[in-house]
């Protein structure tokens, strides 16, 4: 690792005006920022660490439920409100790496990374979540924009969480057997106005909706209702673990299991 | 250089330590506590997991000024003097260990296990928990069978909620 400055700013004000340097990193639960910095990847002149701040909690209220930037995976996945309004998300937070990892990990960390196998990016876009940083809220459409990019500028921090609580919803997640990341990750939401799913993990620009099994089972939702339609492999991954035919492959595997499963 | 304050296995230490510090090189350099080993350094193998305020953590992952002020359980501080914790006398027992290289960490995950899923821990349940640490000496089934005996002595010495 090379030499940094730490900082543990008391306020979020302080933590943006520290963040907005330009060599700085702003570290939250740390589970990709350290083994980034340890294999010498990255190297922050400063980090920024967030635990100071009070950024953590979840509201379950009025039909949405508020999870604040720095509430780890075990929390969120432990959480009894929770698991009561949208089973589906902390089904998923129980799913995220290791017991120790879910730990220390946060779901503002996961977001802002945005790494392309993460389980939470397919949840913000499947539940139509608003993103709230320290300076405006986006929706999850625009807050993606890319592989390990966002809509976040230097400095500007994600605070919480706006999920609004679907009819049902149901997360089903192809790891790597090694890593644990999704090789293809689905999140399947019905709501009244009609059914969002988002695919991670398959993605080389990182998250996506698919609009051809939206359509399908907003009007039927039903596993028969997307059992025709071919997913293509074209912008899909290949790597080591699965090709791109593959993944497409999965994506309506995972789709068709998430709508069995939702509730 | 960085003050860093923490109370470790009961003992209270502040140091000035270089921000890169990890929690386990405070702990194996700093406090020579080597019973916390550093198996993969990448997050994955589980040798460090140690408790930071109550729940386990990877050591390795962790810059030790992000805990300051915490309070840190190693596997140096399981045991009450000569008598082994009732998770260390199970993996003892049970022949929870080959080399021995991941048994620190096997243990503290273990007993936070139970701090999360109480005493009665089925196979399926202790395997999936296990998901972070890794064994490359037994094939897990005694280090299974060790988890499974030492969290139902946790539970009659009434430990378990320590």
């Amino acid at each position: 690792m090379y030499p940094f400055t730490y900082h543990r700013p008391g306020s979020l004000a302080d933590a943006v005006k520290l963040a907005g340097s330009d060599e700085a990193k702003i570290m939250a639960g740390g589970m990709t920022l350290l083994p980034t910095m340890k294999q010498r990847l990255a190297a922050p002149s400063d980090i920024v660490d967030l635990n100071g701040l009070d950024l953590a909690g979840i509201k379950v209220e009025g039909g949405k439920v508020t999870i604040g930037a720095m509430t780890r995976h075990a929390d969120v996945a432990g959480n009894a409100d929770l698991h009561k309004a949208i089973p589906a998300l902390a089904e998923l937070a129980g799913m995220i790496g290791d017991p120790m990892v879910r730990h220390r990990g946060t779901i503002g960390g996961s977001v802002s990374n945005n790494d392309p196998a993460a389980d939470y990016p397919s949840a913000c876009l499947a539940l139509g979540a608003t993103i709230v940083t320290s300076k405006r809220e986006m929706a999850a459409e625009d807050f993606f924009t890319g592989l390990f990019e966002t809509a976040l500028e230097p400095g500007e921090i994600v605070t919480k969480f706006v999920f609004p609580v679907p009819e049902k919803a149901n997360y089903q997640k192809f790891r790597n057997p090694a890593s644990r990341y999704a090789i293809v990750g689905v999140f399947v939401a019905k709501f009244a106005a009609g059914v969002r799913v988002a695919v991670t993990g398959a993605g080389s620009s990182g998250v996506f909706r698919q609009f051809d099994f939206e359509e399908a089972l907003s009007k039927i939702f039903s596993t028969q209702a997307i059992e025709g339609i071919k997913q293509s492999a074209d912008g899909l991954n290949s790597d080591i673990h699965a090709d791109a035919a593959y993944r497409a492959h999965l994506i309506g595997v995972m789709a068709r299991r998430a709508v069995e499963a939702a509730r | 250089m960085a003050s860093v304050t923490l109370t470790v296995n009961g003992k209270t230490i502040t140091r000035d330590i270089d921000p890169r510090t990890l929690l386990v090189e405070f702990l194996r350099e700093h406090m020579r506590l080597t019973g916390t080993h550093v198996g993969c350094d990448t997050t994955q193998c589980g040798c460090c997991t140690v408790h930071v305020d109550g729940k386990a953590l990877k050591s390795c992952t962790l810059l030790a000024v992000a805990v300051d002020g915490s309070t840190i359980m190693t596997i140096e501080g399981l045991a009450k003097g000569e008598d082994l914790h009732p998770m260390q006398a199970a993996f003892r027992e049970y022949h929870g260990l080959q080399c021995g290289f991941c048994t620190p960490g096997m243990i503290m995950s273990a007993v936070d296990m139970v701090r999360r899923k109480g005493t009665d821990l089925d196979d399926k349940t202790i395997r999936e928990e296990l998901e972070g640490n890794i064994c490359r000496c037994t094939g897990y089934h005694n280090i299974v069978k060790a988890i499974h005996y030492g969290a139902e002595a946790m539970g009659k010495a009434g430990t378990a909620a320590e």
